[in-house]
């Protein structure tokens, strides 16, 4: 459970239940396309020491070849809840669907529009109001709600990112691993200010403050970048601070570059979480991009 | 006085826990309670009647803290903290500080009676007025603050922090004097949990997330506090520890460099940069008003920078304005001008090679390959020269002038033309290979890249075509898109007359973001470092994070920007129509020297060999040193 305070949101730890349990959506895409297509794995547990999941996952793909194609499209999205009662895992999930609708109606129907040739809102600004009208809903149905959410929508060869809160995306490339987003909490803002190390941030007390979240009302700043995919294929990975708060970068990254399979993958990730300890909700989807 | 906490989620039921006290009650047999002030966390104040003085009205002010310890230690343990500082408390004596009568505890709650003041305090002030706080009033409170600041630090045996200046903290009483309230005492009622905060987010020092307590970190919650009040812009609202993100001058240009200095002093990071006592601050605060004069200000001249000197190393003059663009190839500098010629010269002295007359002015950038140089004119032609000596190899018509450069590529040479199509014509021979309608003139250069060519239009739409002559997609901007495509990982750039700068993912044409200038732009954008720069119609030239579409940092010229950006090792250089070439840092846009010519500068800078190159419409070509 997770909760907040002032315009800082702060989650707090729940006593460890006993009957923890790992469970995950092994939900599968099929490689339509051969090597050219992406690859998608998920993978959801809610931990070992939690009762309930908080978190919640989105995917969603398309693609159309024909004379008059569409770019590769992907929707990925991964909502992690705070806030007493069930307010957490209902936050998590009216954004995530907030999200995927509004994004859905502005850029897959437009994609799909006959007449594509009239000026349009950018990519940016249609992520941007989706999670602003996720923060409101969240705030007019959920009192007392808040979620992190990073929503990666690919578009061709470009990945633009709307993020809030300390979920993360990852871009994993051979032995290189380059974090896309970064956290809103306390303890990275202190780290960024040179005010504590990596080691003091790992076992602050208060990191797992956040100063944004899905849910604050008024005044929400949500990040938005783009950037190309890089040449070489790669994964992309999207995940709840389950998985990086427990398993490093090191290790994540070696689960990626060895697996066969995203969907191996990413049930190899939250078995490690959970080996770990399980401590929190994971949540992880990884896209696996084709060497061009 | 007004108190706000957005307390949710579990703290909401705590609060549910805390029955207030209901006027008419009477505590202690003495205390009679008129209504609540206020209330926040475990802690409410009550405005109260002291009635042992019963032939007049003693108001007091009585705070209420409830104890939500379980632990009976624990809770035993913050009775006595209370009452240890009720106790300090009352000992203090600080014009600023309230007086304290009184304090006891029933059952779970315990109260502090105190003096009780009529004002408001700071955020109900900063609330209620419009526009900005004026300068004067800030710096006078910052003073009295400071000043108790120092009276609490010099306490002996041990200096006492605040921990909690804020604007909700401070009152103004109403002779004007800063009273501070709520000397924290109510932070020991807060249960023990792992991660409670101390102090409010957005005023605090970073500090004192490590659980450090010093003088500094008072100093830095009044920098905070100050920021807020000169700016506006609430510090809970904002990153923690943003500060330096959003100077005071920034959103408020009437406060003085001095003070905003000052407010940045205070806010320094680390505690040894900040002003080492209250006192010093203080005396800081009366030094920069008097130094100021802040009443009667006068207004501070502009301050214009010093830049270094600019050495110029030669100069060729034409017989008409050069509104084109040099281009730099093995030594020599190529060149068009309004007085219709294509110059050759050497690019190291400035020595005159050859010139070839077309029969209309130049107002492109020539390309050159293979022992060619290629040029279009208003003439309606496209020239092929050889680079060495200028003759003329073969000549195309378009049917309107060209005023587009041309783009090599392929083999082939692209050029845009006023007769609305993009010509692509075989660089050896001249003859056409295809071309492509378009709804206006093209002004813009042409962008080559895997096959496909991206241009746009004077309608103001932005074509790109594959190498079949096939429309791939096609874009439209509000108003002419003359500013000339940049193509960086797969995305296009360019600016319109409509004052935007678009980002297209260049596959498909989607529109992954768009940034609003001041004004129309001709300028095409470069690209350094994650960084899109680009002149504008507004006088500005612009900065911007190519990944979140951010301005970063904007350079105002004393005229329009038409001339496009170059970036060359850590300097950006561009013209304007005010006739100067400025030479930026490229990462803070601070001006690293500027050259005046004598008339304005359309054309874009080439930089070779530590020289800029820059034609001008004084009619001359200058050479300076990078």
């Amino acid at each position: 459970m997770k909760n907040f305070l002032a315009s800082i949101f702060k989650r707090k730890r729940t006593s460890p239940v006993v009957n923890g349990r790992a469970a995950h959506g092994a939900r599968q895409f099929p490689d339509v396309g051969g090597a050219h297509q992406i690859v998608i794995g998920t993978g959801q547990s809610v931990g070992i020491e939690r009762d309930h999941n908080e978190d919640a996952l989105l995917v969603l793909t398309g693609q159309l070849t024909s004379v008059d194609p569409i770019p590769d499209f992907g929707l990925f999205v991964v909502a992690d809840g705070m806030g007493g009662h069930r307010a957490g895992e209902i936050a998590s999930a009216v954004s995530i669907r907030t999200v995927a609708r509004m994004l859905t109606q502005e850029t897959v129907m437009q994609l799909l529009a006959n007449d594509r040739s009239e000026l349009e809102k950018p990519l940016q600004d249609l992520l941007r109001d989706a999670l602003e009208q996720a923060n409101r809903a969240v705030v007019e149905e959920v009192p007392g709600g808040g979620t992190t959410l990073t929503a990666v929508v690919l578009l061709g060869r470009q990945m633009t990112i709307g993020h809030v809160g300390d979920s993360r995306a990852y871009y994993i490339q051979n032995g290189k691993t380059e974090i896309l987003t970064r956290d809103h909490s306390l303890v990275e803002r202190l780290k960024e200010l040179g005010q504590l190390t990596a080691e003091e941030a790992a076992v602050h007390p208060q990191r797992n403050v956040l100063y944004r979240a899905i849910g604050q009302g008024a005044n929400l700043e949500v990040d938005i970048s783009t950037q190309s995919m890089p040449s070489g294929g790669g994964h992309l990975l999207i995940c709840s601070d389950g998985l990086w708060g427990v398993v490093d970068d090191g290790r994540i990254q070696k689960i990626v570059n060895n697996s066969t399979h995203p969907q191996i993958a990413a049930q190899e990730l939250v078995t490690a979480a959970n080996n770990a300890g399980g401590p929190d909700n994971i949540t992880v989807i990884l896209v696996r991009f084709p060497k061009d | 006085m007004k108190r706000t906490t957005r307390e949710l989620g579990e703290h909401a039921t705590k609060n549910e826990a805390l029955d207030r006290l209901q006027a008419g009650t009477t505590l202690q047999e003495r205390y009679l309670i008129l209504g609540m002030l206020g209330s926040g966390g475990m802690s409410s104040v009550y405005k109260g009647r002291d009635l042992h003085f019963p032939n007049v009205t003693k108001l007091v002010a009585i705070k209420e803290m409830v104890n939500l310890i379980a632990d009976q230690s624990m809770y035993d343990m913050v009775v006595k903290n209370f009452e240890r500082e009720a106790d300090l408390l009352a000992t203090l004596s600080h014009p600023a500080i309230p007086t304290i009568y009184d304090n006891f505890t029933h059952k779970n709650r315990s109260y502090l009676v105190m003096e009780y003041i009529d004002g408001d305090d700071l955020e109900v002030i900063l609330d209620e007025h419009e526009g900005f706080l004026p300068e004067e009033r800030v710096v006078t409170w910052a003073i009295e603050i400071c000043d108790v600041l120092s009276y609490l630090h010099a306490h002996k045996p041990q200096p006492i922090i605040f921990r909690d200046i804020k604007p909700s903290n401070v009152m103004v009483d109403h002779h004007n004097h800063v009273r501070l309230i709520d000397f924290g005492i109510a932070r020991h009622f807060q249960p023990g949990e792992k991660g409670t905060m101390i102090g409010t987010e957005g005023y605090s020092p970073p500090e004192q997330y490590r659980g450090e307590a010093s003088p500094a970190g008072d100093i830095y919650a009044l920098g905070a506090t100050m920021h807020h009040l000169l700016t506006g812009r609430d510090p809970r609202l904002e990153p923690p520890f943003s500060f330096t993100e959003r100077p005071v001058r920034e959103i408020n240009q009437v406060v003085s460099p001095e003070l905003e200095g000052l407010v940045n002093n205070a806010l320094a990071y680390d505690p040894k940069d900040r002003y080492p006592s209250a006192m010093l601050m203080k005396e800081a605060l009366i030094s920069t008003a008097t130094r100021t004069g802040l009443l009667s200000r006068p207004s501070v001249a502009a301050v214009i920078a010093q830049s270094g000197k600019v050495e110029e190393i030669w100069q060729f003059e034409c017989e008409d304005e050069v509104r084109g663009s040099p281009l730099v190839q093995d030594g020599i500098l190529y060149i068009g001008c309004y007085d219709n010629n294509l110059y050759a010269l050497d690019a190291k002295s400035g020595a005159f090679q050859w010139k070839y007359a077309t029969e209309g002015g130049i107002s492109g950038r020539p390309s050159a390959i293979d022992g060619m140089v290629f040029i279009g004119s208003e003439d309606n032609r496209l020239y092929g020269l050889t680079a060495n000596r200028g003759d003329l190899v073969w000549t195309y018509y378009a049917e309107g002038p060209i005023h587009s450069s041309p783009t090599l590529a392929d083999g082939h040479v692209f050029v845009g033309s006023d007769d609305r199509r993009l010509h692509v014509v075989n660089q050896t021979s001249g003859r056409r290979a295809w071309r492509v309608e378009a709804n206006a003139p093209i002004w813009s250069t042409p962008l080559v890249h895997k096959e496909r060519v991206y241009f746009g239009c004077e309608s103001g739409d932005f074509y790109c075509f594959d190498f079949k002559g096939e429309l791939k997609w096609r874009k439209k901007a509000k108003r002419g898109v003359t500013s000339s495509p940049l193509l960086v990982e797969d995305m296009i750039y360019f600016g319109s007359r409509d004052w935007t700068l678009y980002a297209v993912e260049a596959e498909n044409g989607y529109q992954i973001w768009r940034f609003r200038m001041g004004g129309a732009t001709i300028s095409s954008p470069a690209y350094a470092d994650g960084m899109l720069f680009i002149g504008c119609g507004d006088n500005n030239i612009y900065a911007i994070d190519s990944r979140h579409s951010r301005e970063i940092w904007r350079y105002e010229a004393d005229h329009q920007v038409t001339s496009s950006p170059v970036v060359h090792e850590g300097s950006l250089y561009i013209g304007s129509v005010d006739g100067s070439l400025y030479c930026l840092d490229y990462k803070s846009g601070r001006l690293r020297w500027r050259f005046h010519t004598q008339a304005p500068i359309t054309g874009t800078p080439a930089v070779v060999d530590n020289t800029v190159y820059i034609g001008s419409s004084d009619h001359k070509i200058y050479a300076v040193l990078a």
